[in-house]
């Protein structure tokens, strides 16, 4: 039957990937390393003191970088979910650009805003603490909440608000009883976003955090490269990697486990604001702009400062060979255009299938019985699965992937495509993670409507199931864009073509020697990708707005 | 925009069957995969004119394998267009480059692939990390005729399993035009209260920069680096721990505070050459007295298939053509006693005559144990 053989490919495709491509590597890796361990080695590492104050750190900053975005994130994705604003589109679209930006051009950023308000050196200071890391931390991953949740917000259905309200419930009790607990699967899919970013957190911690805060993530990169003590790298990589599969364990749990309906519909007609609901559009723009606008003008500000005032000379600059890079800072910037295509391409092909293999069995697709439950388990095993990259150190997938896919027929690890499937490993989760909530808030009740009405499996994915999650996947693919052309980690780690040198390598390598010019450009170049993240995003946000409507 | 689901099964199965071709054959999927414009459009055309070359041109050296090698360097890794062209042109050798992060994360990887080297020769190991590599078994042995114009002092090893290539110095550099009084002349200096807080310098752990200068104080004072480093900690040293954010983030430079900060004894030459507007003169000047000596090597990896090709190689990099094209491209100096210095690097670079250094056999031995020690030191 081609639906049976179709439904196998979407679960298989998306398992081959992560067992090739992350499973493989990264336990080639950690086997590598703790076969050659010296357990007293390993155990005086484990045992040192400061370790449990280091495991307590990485954990303390996730959760409070989670919770603090989750709080400041809300709002803003209420206004954008609820309310028809001018330049909404926009708005939406820029909030992805932190992504793109490297860290040291943030943490540079951010140093400077310190400096000039003075929270460097004082009554209070930021610079170099953990609040300067909660801070960064916020400032990266706000996008991913306020657009993952207010993309779910906006299709849910409202009608049990409108019941509560009928029945006497009061807005605030309405929001914190009947909302809140229904966003549930999409607010858990974000949160589990934002701490696997922060649990693995590198740049923000060494370079905001300063040099006396070490985490999981920053010491398995001191242990690996610092000090070639691979086996205690593996068992600080084990050990994350066992503390990430918890907790994807629990997310996916939260997302199914809802007794409450969440159903989702087509998205319902968003009203302007009127009288008081201007004072919250009002403070939610003021605090984004702070948030995020700060840095962003300061980088800016930057790029156009030039020997003699300001001007657009680091700009035109950009075409030119620079004797430091292999490649002009054009020819990068289009390199990571290209690999951000292909990245988000593979993320929406196997994030998409593996989040279609997720759904909730109709009463056609699946037969009850012990098949269903061998079914869910598997596709459970994939949810985790493709989830963890996201929560595992580059070091550990880069490491992995050199000394795992070095042999025929696997033999990949020197090809020019292995950075893009890099970073679309990491951007699959994003597709993922927007998908599955959607995908699972579709009602049973409609897919069985079709069926009854004589629709086949194919035609109720197609009719129901795609163009309601479509919006979501598109999402997904707008960051997994966003994550590729940013990337720095792991495309450090592999080994690449000169003629291949991405926008993130090519701004790093343009601030490690001195000189106004070539710092000029590093800024010029960051601006560059910032706009191109907006522009992209603005036009998958374009694509996905002309699906609305559709039932 | 609409997608189906036989879009996305049709867009799988192209990636899959791509991915199929990857492993069969490298070529086919460098050059027929449609978004790979980028890797090997300008080296596929190359490649085939210079077979034609072989061919017609060196005879002698024509055979049947085709002649090509692969170079791992580190990212900091540059040279002039023209220069590995020559050694083609000369030799019929195709080299293929890979760079993988820094020169720690580059040694890592050659570690952990030890046996089956992802390429032939790597570039850019250096003495702090170099016993590291030996130990490691991951170099053979070639001792390149062109060493005999390499002074005694760059070959650290005896057996020729590297070879010197080029070097440059680690200095703390200082903003003349920041100063409050003369310029520091001795690392006693920075330990002076006259220079409280304005020394900036990268942690050991995190930073190549930082661990040199960590092994200068350890080079000039011996068991004493311990009150020293106390010293400098009690006169406001500030930790960071990269060389970006020190020197753009506190140094003078990128708009910090503070006039002196630990770069390199070439951060003058580029900060003429960079200069935005032009100047006559370079804003920085460098601390002779704190220079830590830093020496990068080559060698042809253990389980290269092409040794012959490797060892030719090495040669070209002790070749006038290799040594004058490095200092413009990545700031340190060539190793041959020959060879011309750019003007900028004549006017305006100083070499320490007398550089702090400690054999590698001692670093590798106590590094960590030192790391561990300044930690405790410095940041607790």
């Amino acid at each position: 039957m081609p639906f049976r053989l179709l439904r196998g490919a979407v679960f298989a495709l998306p398992a081959l990937f992560g067992v090739v491509f992350f499973a493989y590597p990264v336990g080639s890796i950690i086997a590598r390393g703790l076969s050659s361990a010296s357990g007293d080695r390993v155990q005086q590492v484990l045992s040192g003191s400061s370790f449990g104050g280091i495991v307590w750190f990485s954990v303390w900053q996730a959760v409070a970088s989670t919770l603090l975005t989750v709080i400041v994130a809300l709002p803003a994705a209420y206004v954008l979910a609820r309310f028809d604003i001018a330049g909404q589109r926009v708005a939406r679209a820029l909030l992805v650009v932190p992504f793109v930006l490297p860290t040291v051009v943030v943490a540079g950023a951010f140093e400077a805003v310190f400096t000039r308000f003075g929270l460097d050196d004082g009554a209070l200071v930021l610079r170099h603490t953990p609040y300067a890391v909660l801070l960064a931390h916020v400032f990266f991953n706000y996008a991913v909440v306020v657009r993952i949740v207010s993309t779910f917000w906006d299709q849910l259905d409202q009608r049990p608000e409108e019941a509560a309200r009928v029945l006497g419930a009061t807005a605030a009790q309405t929001m914190l009883q009947v909302t809140l607990p229904r966003l549930r699967p999409a607010i858990s899919s974000a949160a589990s976003i934002v701490f696997l970013f922060s649990f693995t957190s590198f740049g923000v911690i060494l370079l905001l955090g300063g040099p006396r805060l070490a985490t999981v993530e920053t010491e398995i990169w001191r242990y690996a490269v610092s000090r070639t003590e691979f086996d205690v790298a593996a068992a600080l990589a084990l050990l994350q990697l066992v503390a990430v599969v918890l907790l994807v364990i629990v997310t996916t749990r939260t997302e199914k486990n809802r007794a409450i309906d969440s159903s989702t519909v087509a998205r319902l007609s968003s009203t302007r604001p009127q009288g008081r609901q201007w004072v919250l559009v009002a403070v939610v723009t003021g605090s984004a702009i702070a948030l995020l606008g700060v840095p962003i003008l300061t980088l800016i500000e930057r790029s156009l400062s030039t020997g003699d005032g300001y001007g657009l000379s680091n700009y035109s600059a950009l075409a030119d060979p620079v004797n430091l890079l292999p490649v002009s800072p054009t020819k990068a910037l289009t390199n990571s255009l290209v690999y951000a295509a292909i990245a988000a391409g593979i993320s929406m092909v196997v994030g998409g299938m593996a989040a279609l293999s997720m759904q909730r069995p109709t009463g056609t697709g699946a037969k009850p019985g012990t098949n269903r439950i061998t079914s869910l388990a598997k596709t459970g095993l994939l949810d985790i699965g493709l989830t963890l990259p996201l929560g595992t150190s580059a070091v550990t997938l880069g490491l992995g992937i050199l000394i795992s896919l070095d042999e025929s027929p696997l033999d990949f690890r020197t090809r020019w495509w292995i950075v893009p499937v890099a970073h679309a490993i990491i951007g699959i989760p994003f597709v993922l993670r927007g998908v599955v909530p959607a995908i699972r808030g579709i009602g049973p009740h409609l897919r069985e409507a079709a069926a009854t009405l004589g629709a086949s499996p194919t035609t109720i994915i197609r009719e129901i199931d795609l163009p309601l999650v479509t919006r979501a996947l598109l999402v997904g693919a707008a960051f997994a864009f966003a994550v590729s052309l940013g990337e720095f980690g792991a495309t450090s780690f592999v080994p690449r073509r000169p003629e291949t040198t991405t926008a993130p390598i090519a701004i790093f390598r343009l601030l490690g020697q001195p000189g106004d010019i070539l710092r000029g450009q590093a800024m010029a170049l960051s601006v560059i990708l910032m706009v191109i993240t907006a522009l992209s995003a603005l036009i998958i946000e374009r694509a996905s707005g002309t699906d609305r409507g559709l039932l | 925009m609409k997608l189906s689901l036989h879009h996305l099964v049709y867009l799988a199965l192209f990636a899959l069957i791509a991915s199929a071709c990857g492993s069969a054959d490298g070529d086919i999927a460098t050059s027929g995969a449609p978004a790979s414009s980028t890797p090997t459009e300008d080296t596929a055309p190359a490649e085939d004119a210079s077979e034609e070359d072989k061919s017609e041109e060196d005879e002698p050296l024509a055979t049947d394998t085709p002649l090509g090698i692969t170079l791992i360097t580190h990212d900091s890794f540059a040279l002039s267009d023209e220069t590995l062209e020559a050694f083609t042109n000369e030799t019929g050798i195709e080299v293929e480059q890979l760079a993988s992060g820094d020169a720690g994360q580059m040694v890592s990887e050659a570690i952990l692939t030890a046996g089956n080297p992802i390429g032939d020769v790597m570039f850019g190991i250096d003495n702090t990390f170099l016993q590291r590599g030996l130990d490691a078994g991951i170099f053979s042995v070639y001792e390149s005729p062109n060493l005999v114009n390499v002074p005694d002092e760059f070959q650290l090893d005896p057996t020729h399993r590297v070879t010197p290539i080029d070097y440059g110095d680690v200095c703390a550099n200082y903003w003349i035009s920041e100063l409050d009084g003369p310029p520091p002349t001795s690392l006693d200096d920075l330990i002076d209260p006259a220079y409280a807080d304005q020394f900036v310098t990268e942690n050991p752990e995190t930073s190549s920069p930082g661990l040199a200068f960590l092994l200068a104080t350890i080079a000039k004072y011996g068991d004493g680096w311990e009150d020293y480093w106390t010293a400098l900690r009690d006169n406001g040293v500030v930790i960071t721990a990269g060389w970006e954010d020190a020197y753009y983030g506190e140094f003078i430079a990128g708009g910090g505070t503070r006039p002196i900060v630990t770069s390199y004894a070439s951060s003058p030459p580029a900060e003429v050459i960079f200069a935005d507007p032009p100047v006559d003169t370079a804003p920085t000047g460098v601390l002779l007295d704190s220079c830590f000596r830093q020496i990068e090597f080559a060698g042809v990896l253990e389980g290269s298939g092409n040794v012959d090709a490797a060892q030719q190689l090495i040669d070209f990099m002790l070749s006038p053509t290799f040594q004058e094209d490095v200092p413009l491209n990545m700031f340190v100096f060539p190793v041959i006693e020959n060879a011309q210095l750019p003007d900028e690097f004549v006017e305006f670079a100083e070499i320490a005559e007398n550089p702090l250094t400690i054999d590698p056999e001692t670093i590798e031995a106590n590094r960590n144990a030192w790391t561990e020690r300044w930690v405790e030191l410095v940041l607790r």
